[in-house]
């Protein structure tokens, strides 16, 4: 009974301390509709200047919570709201997403550029104090975490309910622009929020850290409890927020203990959270569309067919011609890119013709890899069964969230990621526990091909046959049906469209895409383990994605080349880090990323030296005159670089329009 | 899933509107509203901004759940079918902060329309939309290249409603159709209302231009603060001194924002004749 109390006690701790940082996420999402991705990663940041303060530095501990709590973090969360935030939350679901995952991703390559791994500890507050209760002991730590949460719950109870400013964060939770026409600053607001926001998630982070450890990343995926804990008050209800948090946290205490530790429940208990952030999610209520907020984007142009098939035909080449003459290893990193691109592909279809995130791209490899490793038929037929597996999982994760909208649907399949991570990849039947499993080269129509030059040939002509499949699916009703559901998903309803199946059939696509690449890259390294797909990976993928253009097929060969080089400089992957997150950042409002200044690079050099090159040099326009031309999948950037015909003539081609003018009301 | 032989003769019922409440928090929105849409009619809805048009519509569509009350449609309730169902039934709605498919063109948006109302059959055996005869016919095919974000408002309002036959839907619900439009627009825009109700189908119009409502609507609804103040034909509510007050701001109730409203042309009232309110 004794050892029940010690759990229920450390349970309430934990949950205390998933209340606080909690309830940073719901006041910031609330009042300014952004759903803050890193809200654990910026508790992560601060615990580590909490330890820079009190223990490398030697301040005293009050003074260092003082100067993190009420210095650092609020100058972080002004920062944000100033000019990271500021108008995201009317944008699109998915580029608000990409913001917060860039911030995340900047604030791990922060931690790990700043922090080299060493050992640290955090020591609790008062370490030495305890009380008994009984045959228990509560540390002081434990009763100043669950004072602090009912502290913040009186704090932000009193600041909504009894300021001014208060008053005016509740009404902009509903509307905004109203507000600023009632002479309310809903700036101040948001600004205020974002600091009280930060401040909290590096509270929640302080109280955790001396149970958890200085971990980059297990801080930073402390933040899944929070959003749990935030999703079971429907991101809008702080007493629910606290309530979750707390049974939460009970529930991760007990969890350990009383359930079987055998086979793959007992590793249940890793995932707590995460299955519980799935369930709260999948009982959400239907979501209702949204209207009046049109997002016309400019995508990339669309290239015409012979073009396309000019440049894939260009890459194969240069690939050819790579093939016979780079070493081993370099060919090894050429097929890595061409994995990592094909990934990119399917967030080409997923987030840049359909407008929806996904976390989970390198799960769903994962699952690819897995059954292609598994299935032991180094054939075509293999190859199709892992797509078709992951694309089964695919449909699974969206299936139960098909009701609900984008932002959902993005942190089910982190959920999902953060399962698969913990439980699946690690269990016996998958991967083993730090384990590898065999996979054979593929053989094409018996033809085996075992060299990895052929290979990394054969994988090059799959990332351009599914590049060209791709667009001619956006050529074709499905493409012009995605974008009109990105566009306008109330006037599609209105027409008649069931979205769910729609959506789900586009999870499905997407996954199997990217099952097809796991299952190639297993083929490529003829090992493979979890490792190699763990859900951290997807993150910077779709923000590389991103920045590299999420619009356009060039968008993902550039983005497969970079994430290959980006892992193979280990030593600087913080700088890179913070560097793909500032490129997020800027770039994240518009999905069409590096590409279209590419193809506008195109464009204009087309225009001026084309006609030059082409009286002396009738083959390929302007070829070497594009930079960024370095790696070999880059020379698929020019199919479509000369696409105006398919923009109306007298007006520049891709110019980037932002909100049209007959909305701006 | 063809609503054209659905035969309904002139004056059918084709949607009823069963006093549906709307409430946001503590917000009544859309208050008892009741009326009734019928084939070949086109029947108006009209009030000072805020009085719930927009959100009748919402709920008629199925973007809005109401709080309470019915919607039916050919004869069936509908109140709990989802939005594509209704549409599918043969509900056709633009929207007054416009819905257009921004990335695509013109011509582009009304083929989306009709693959959507092709459905899975249409994927395999794409039918032969006549598209530009849709354009041509709303007016806008000098368009049609164009980039839906990037033309007029008023030319957006034409493509949401082509876009919307493109469906061949039996009731087109209108928000606002004709702001953007100049005198000689609206006027070509009022005689294609005309003709899409001979051919049958029921219009409820929200519309701010008391001109072009008194001219085509057959029946009009006034909602002020959600609640339906007054119904009948044009003749009779440009009479109604409820109908004044809500528009003009007679009483000491807050000015409604009047500078939209163009009821400029109505006479100067004397009688005091209480309008019983239709139902059907």
């Amino acid at each position: 009974m004794s050892s029940f109390l010690a759990y229920t006690i450390f349970g309430l701790f934990s949950g205390a301390a998933y209340a606080i940082a909690a309830s940073g996420l719901v006041l910031t999402y609330t009042t300014t509709r952004v759903f803050n991705i890193a809200h654990g990663a910026f508790g992560m940041v601060l615990s580590y200047l909490f330890w820079d303060f009190s223990v490398k530095q030697g301040l005293p501990i009050w003074l260092s919570l003082v100067l993190v709590l009420f210095v650092v973090a609020p100058a972080i969360g002004w920062f944000i709201a100033r000019f990271v935030a500021k108008g995201l939350g009317e944008a699109p679901v998915s580029v608000s997403l990409v913001v917060t995952v860039g911030l995340l991703v900047g604030c791990i390559g922060f931690a790990t550029q700043v922090y080299k791994p060493e050992a640290r500890t955090v020591l609790p507050f008062f370490p030495e104090t305890s009380f008994s209760l009984g045959e228990t002991n509560i540390t002081a730590h434990q009763v100043i975490t669950i004072l602090a949460s009912i502290a913040v719950a009186v704090g932000l109870y009193l600041l909504l309910n009894r300021t001014r400013i208060g008053t005016a964060m509740r009404a902009s939770v509903d509307n905004p622009e109203l507000l600023k026409l009632f002479g309310g600053k809903p700036e101040a607001v948001a600004t205020l929020s974002w600091m009280i926001g930060i401040s909290l998630a590096g509270l929640g982070g302080i109280l955790l850290v001396s149970t958890v450890g200085l971990d980059t990343y297990s801080l930073t995926l402390l933040v899944i409890n929070a959003y749990a804990a935030a999703m079971l008050g429907r991101l809008k209800s702080l007493p629910l927020t606290f309530l979750g948090a707390m049974g939460l946290g009970l529930l991760s205490s007990y969890a350990p203990v009383y359930l079987p530790q055998e086979g793959l429940i007992g590793s249940v208990d890793n995932v707590v959270p995460a299955l519980f952030l799935f369930i709260v999610i999948v009982a959400m209520p239907q979501a209702q569309l949204r209207i009046g907020q049109v997002k016309g984007i400019v995508s990339a142009p669309l290239p015409s067919l012979p073009k396309a098939l000019g440049w894939g035909a260009a890459l194969l080449v240069f690939v050819a011609l790579l093939s016979g003459t780079a070493s081993e290893a370099n060919l090894l990193l050429v097929g890595t890119a061409a994995t990592y691109a094909i990934v990119m592909l399917s967030l080409v279809l997923l987030t840049g013709y359909g407008g929806h995130v996904s976390l989970a791209q390198f799960t769903f490899a994962g699952v690819g890899a897995l059954t292609y490793a598994k299935l032991d038929e180094p054939n075509l037929y293999g190859l199709l069964v892992s797509a078709l597996v992951a694309a089964g999982v695919g449909a699974l994760v969206a299936l139960p969230v098909l009701r609900l909208t984008g932002l959902y649907l993005a942190l089910s399949t982190l959920a999902f990621a953060a399962i698969m991570d913990k439980m699946l990849f690690q269990a016996d039947f998958a991967f083993g526990f730090n384990g590898t499993l065999p996979a054979e080269r593929l053989s094409i129509l018996g033809m085996s091909i075992t060299s990895t030059s052929g290979y990394v040939f054969v994988m090059a002509a799959f990332f351009v046959l599914m590049a060209f499949a791709l667009l001619l699916v956006r050529r074709g009703v499905i493409g012009r049906m995605l974008i009109a559901m990105r566009d306008s998903p109330a006037a599609c309803g209105t027409l008649g469209l069931d979205m769910r199946w729609f959506r789900v059939g586009l999870f499905a696509a997407s996954a199997g895409m990217a099952g097809l690449a796991g299952g190639l890259y297993a083929g490529l390294r003829q090992s493979v383990g979890a490792a190699e797909f763990q859900f951290f990976n997807s993150l910077p993928l779709l923000l590389l994605a991103v920045v590299l253009g999420v619009t356009s097929v060039t968008g993902a060969a550039l983005g497969g080349t970079g994430l290959m080089l980006l892992y193979n400089y280990p030593d600087a992957q913080g700088l890179l880090f913070i560097l793909i997150a500032v490129g997020a950042v800027l770039l994240g409002r518009n999905p069409n990323g590096l590409a279209i200044y590419l193809f506008r690079l195109g464009n204009w050099l087309q225009g001026r030296l084309g006609p030059v090159l082409l009286s002396r040099l009738p083959a390929l326009p302007a070829d070497d005159e594009r930079p960024a031309s370095r790696n070999d999948d880059s020379v698929v950037e020019e199919d479509e670089t000369t696409v105006t015909s398919t923009v109306v003539a007298g007006r520049p081609a891709g110019e980037p329009r932002e909100v049209p003018a007959h909305v701006a009301r | 899933m063809s609503h054209a032989d659905a035969a309904l003769d002139r004056g059918d019922a084709l949607l009823r509107v069963e006093d549906v409440v709307v409430q946001f928090g503590g917000v009544t929105a859309v208050n008892h509203a009741s009326f009734v849409a019928a084939a070949g009619v086109i029947t108006g809805l009209i009030g000072p901004n805020g009085a719930g048009k927009t959100t009748c519509f919402n709920v008629i569509t199925g973007l809005q759940r109401p709080t309470s009350g019915t919607i039916r449609f050919r004869g069936r309730n509908v109140t709990r079918m989802p939005v594509n169902r209704r549409a599918k039934r043969g509900m056709g709605r633009t929207f007054q902060r416009l819905e257009a498919f921004g990335s695509l063109t013109v011509r582009e948006n009304v083929r989306v329309a009709h693959d959507i109302h092709a459905g899975l059959l249409g994927l395999v055996r794409p039918a032969k939309a006549d598209v530009d005869g849709l354009l041509e016919r709303v007016g806008i095919a000098a368009y049609a290249e164009e980039r839906a974000d990037s033309i007029p408002t008023g030319t957006a309002r034409l493509l949401e409603l082509a876009r919307c036959l493109a469906g061949d839907p039996q009731l087109l619900l209108l928000d606002e159709p004709s702001s953007g439009q100049d005198e000689s627009e609206t006027d070509a825009f009022g005689e294609l209302l005309k003709e899409l109700a001979a051919e049958g189908r029921g219009i409820v119009m929200v519309e701010h231009d008391m001109d072009l409502v008194m001219s085509v609507c057959d029946e009009i609804h006034v909602l002020d603060f959600g609640t339906i103040i007054a119904s009948g034909p044009p003749s009779m509510i440009r009479n109604d001194p409820a109908v004044q007050k809500a528009y003009l701001g007679y009483s000491d109730a807050e000015d409604p924002d009047s500078s939209d409203h163009t009821l400029t042309d109505l006479p100067a009232v004397e009688t005091t004749q209480q309008i019983p309110v239709v139902t059907s």
